[in-house]
């Protein structure tokens, strides 16, 4: 009896709808679909709305009209966008510089054996996991010109005899945004570069220290061009975060003072949000695409050429 | 050239002791070998000479100078490691020559020493080779000849064979003789295979939980084992053991078990004297067993159980009961025998192992 029920299971023809998806391009089509409306929906459809908007005359109450590349002609003689352009190649390029050294050397010292390894390794994310706001108000606390720890701190072991104005002076204002920064990013780097140095495998050092290599040679010649493919990975996600950075300067500075420490994405909100002027933010927004695009084809093509090597 | 020597070796990991007061002369051109199961404490010492590991106590001396404090870079020897440890993001060419380009040598002399040595080890075809398209026993050569072109006092070899298959591994192990007799630098190898220790060796080093076990040329170590680890370790299969109590009756010595008796030879008897009623390990090496025949004298012969019967064509391995203690015998391949079938040996009594039962030092 047994047998004849799981005969009889077995021989049943699949439903006419499940019958097709043996069919590979039905199948490909079925397992793509979720995947290309969500992207579609959610990157796609916001990316071509921008463009157009940028390419309108709308405000806040105002739909406004098709005006070509008008928004974009004004930016070309807005010295505060070209002073934010500039802001955010310097901000990217000095903050990645600083997260890639101190993320590398933690990551060596790290990969040591030492009591207490796991907890300092925990320990060394805290920066990376606490809501970015919120780590940064508490920093911004600390460049306040009147309650500042470090003026406090530099005033009391005798370093300056007047307080600094960290977030009011345009230059201090934008080293201060990028220790943060730096201060924020260095944990991801620290931590992407520890896996990366735990798959190198330690008999090559002991090999390069018997060939002769000393500790410097022994990190140039081997674990760097070894570290090299994930080192550029990581660049690149820190490359474009930073580079698409918000939170900090808003919070900081909020692009100030007089305008000198805006960024790309601060910019444009504070023109398209606070000012209300829509399809000129759009403008400024749209503006990092070609920067952020030939930065990535680039480091791309660079990390390609890494893992081929 | 060099000799290295070593005195009073200690090393302590954190609460472990893993090598124990090692002693060690190495002659100049001598292939040492250290041999031992693991955690043994082979690799440890091989990688204090090396200077990879520091040495807690004790000393080590390449010819006269005590290098414990020098770093690996200045003692002037190469490493041949169990995972080859080639660089992967360069060529052969470039493994071979990067110990000598650290050591800023003449481009036109890296040249030539790579060539010699990659006809030596005939890998001059894979030089523009990357490691990760060469196959195991290619990886192994390169290894070798990043260690020969630097020309160095001392060879080192941690367990170079044990990843390649077992008929390469045979290969390459004729390939390392013949490579050691055409150099002739001093080598020290560690392997925990006995039979690349013996057939490699000059001398052989037998280790057990950190310590020395005994030090000898191979067949030294085949003929008179100095306690019961290194009589079992040394030689394949291994010796037979059986709990013995030491008698005498009529003026004659005999090591006697339940259904064993066995008299012992002259020499043996008069060392087993001294130990007359106590309690010992008898040790006799399959090859020393065969079946018994009118020849042999009755005092050294014994019935045996058989219960496995290995067939290895240029032999029979027969595991056999004999009394209490379980006996392997290597006879002749043309005998016809069967499991569960009683069998009269006899054994060669000057080739017979007393130990003592608590210290297990040969008697």
């Amino acid at each position: 009896m047994t047998v004849t029920a799981l005969g009889t299971a077995r021989v049943r023809r699949p439903s006419v709808r499940l019958r097709r998806l043996e069919d590979e391009r039905w199948l490909a089509l079925a397992l793509l679909s979720p995947t290309a409306v969500l992207l579609g929906l959610f990157i796609a459809y916001p990316f071509a709305e921008g463009v157009l908007l940028s390419l309108s005359s709308a405000k806040v109450g105002d739909p406004g009209v098709f005006v070509g590349l008008k928004n974009f002609a004004k930016l070309a003689d807005d010295n505060i966008f070209w002073t934010a352009v500039w802001n955010t190649f310097w901000y990217t390029g000095v903050t990645t510089v600083f997260k890639l050294g101190l993320g590398l050397w933690l990551a060596m010292l790290l990969n040591r054996h030492f009591r207490g390894k796991a907890l300092v390794r925990a320990f060394i994310l805290l920066p990376f996991i606490i809501p970015t706001v919120l780590s940064t108000f508490a920093w911004k606390w600390m460049f306040d010109p009147t309650f500042s720890v470090i003026n406090w701190s530099l005033f009391h072991l005798g370093f300056i005899k007047a307080r600094i104005n960290w977030l009011g002076d345009p230059t201090l204002a934008m080293t201060s945004i990028m220790i943060v920064n730096i201060w924020r990013g260095v944990p991801f780097f620290a931590i992407s570069l520890l896996a990366g140095l735990q798959t190198i495998s330690p008999e090559l050092n002991e090999a390069a220290a018997i060939d002769g290599a000393r500790p410097w040679a022994r990190f140039w010649y081997v674990t760097w061009p070894l570290l090299l493919p994930v080192t550029m990975v990581v660049m690149l996600f820190s490359v474009i975060q930073t580079f698409a950075d918000f939170q900090l300067v808003y919070v900081m500075t909020g692009g100030g003072p007089a305008n000198a420490t805006h960024l790309f994405a601060t910019y444009a909100y504070q023109i398209g949000i606070v000012s209300g002027l829509l399809s000129e933010g759009a403008a400024v927004s749209l503006a990092m695409f070609p920067f952020l695009f030939i930065i990535v084809v680039v480091q791309l093509l660079y990390i390609r050429r890494v893992e081929t090597r | 050239m060099a000799e290295v020597t070593l005195r009073k070796l200690n090393k302590r990991f954190d609460g472990f002791h893993a090598v124990k007061d090692v002693d060690l002369d190495i002659r100049d051109r001598e292939f040492v070998v250290l041999v031992g199961p693991s955690g043994c404490g082979k690799t440890t010492t091989l990688r204090m000479i090396a200077g990879l590991e520091a040495v807690s106590d004790g000393e080590i001396r390449i010819d006269d100078s005590v290098v414990n404090e020098v770093p690996p870079m200045d003692r002037d020897i190469a490493m041949v490691f169990q995972n080859y440890a080639l660089y992967p993001h360069m060529s052969v060419a470039a493994n071979m020559a990067f110990g000598l380009k650290m050591r800023k040598f003449e481009r036109s002399e890296i040249d030539q020493r790579i060539r010699r040595a990659a006809g030596i080890l005939g890998i001059e075809s894979l030089l523009d080779r990357k490691p990760r398209q060469l196959s195991g026993g290619q990886r192994q050569r390169v290894a070798l000849g990043r260690a020969i072109v630097r020309d160095p006092k001392v060879f080192l070899f941690d367990e170079p064979l044990s990843n390649l298959d077992a008929k390469l591994r045979v290969q390459m192990r004729v390939e390392l003789k013949k490579l050691h007799e055409r150099l002739a630098v001093t080598s020290v190898y560690v392997t925990h295979d006995q039979v690349e220790a013996m057939t490699l060796g000059d001398r052989v080093v037998v280790m057990k939980d950190g310590v020395v076990q005994q030090v000898g040329e191979p067949l030294t170590l085949y003929n008179n084992p100095a306690n019961r680890f290194v009589a079992g370790f040394i030689g394949s299969p291994a010796m037979n053991f059986a709990d013995v109590t030491l008698r005498e009756s009529n003026g004659r010595m005999a090591a006697e078990a339940d259904g064993l008796r066995i008299e012992l030879p002259p020499e043996l008897a008069a060392r087993a004297r001294a130990h007359t009623g106590a309690k010992a390990i008898l040790g006799i090496r399959p090859e020393n067993i065969h079946v018994a025949t009118a020849g042999d004298a009755p005092e050294h012969c014994f019935d045996a159980g058989i219960e496995v019967v290995e067939q290895l064509g240029s032999e029979i391995l027969l595991d056999t009961r004999v009394g209490p203690a379980l006996f392997v015998a290597s006879i002749e391949p043309t005998l016809q025998v069967r499991p569960h079938d009683k069998l009269r040996l006899a054994l060669r009594p000057e080739r017979l192992h007393l130990f003592d039962a608590q210290s297990e030092q040969a008697i």
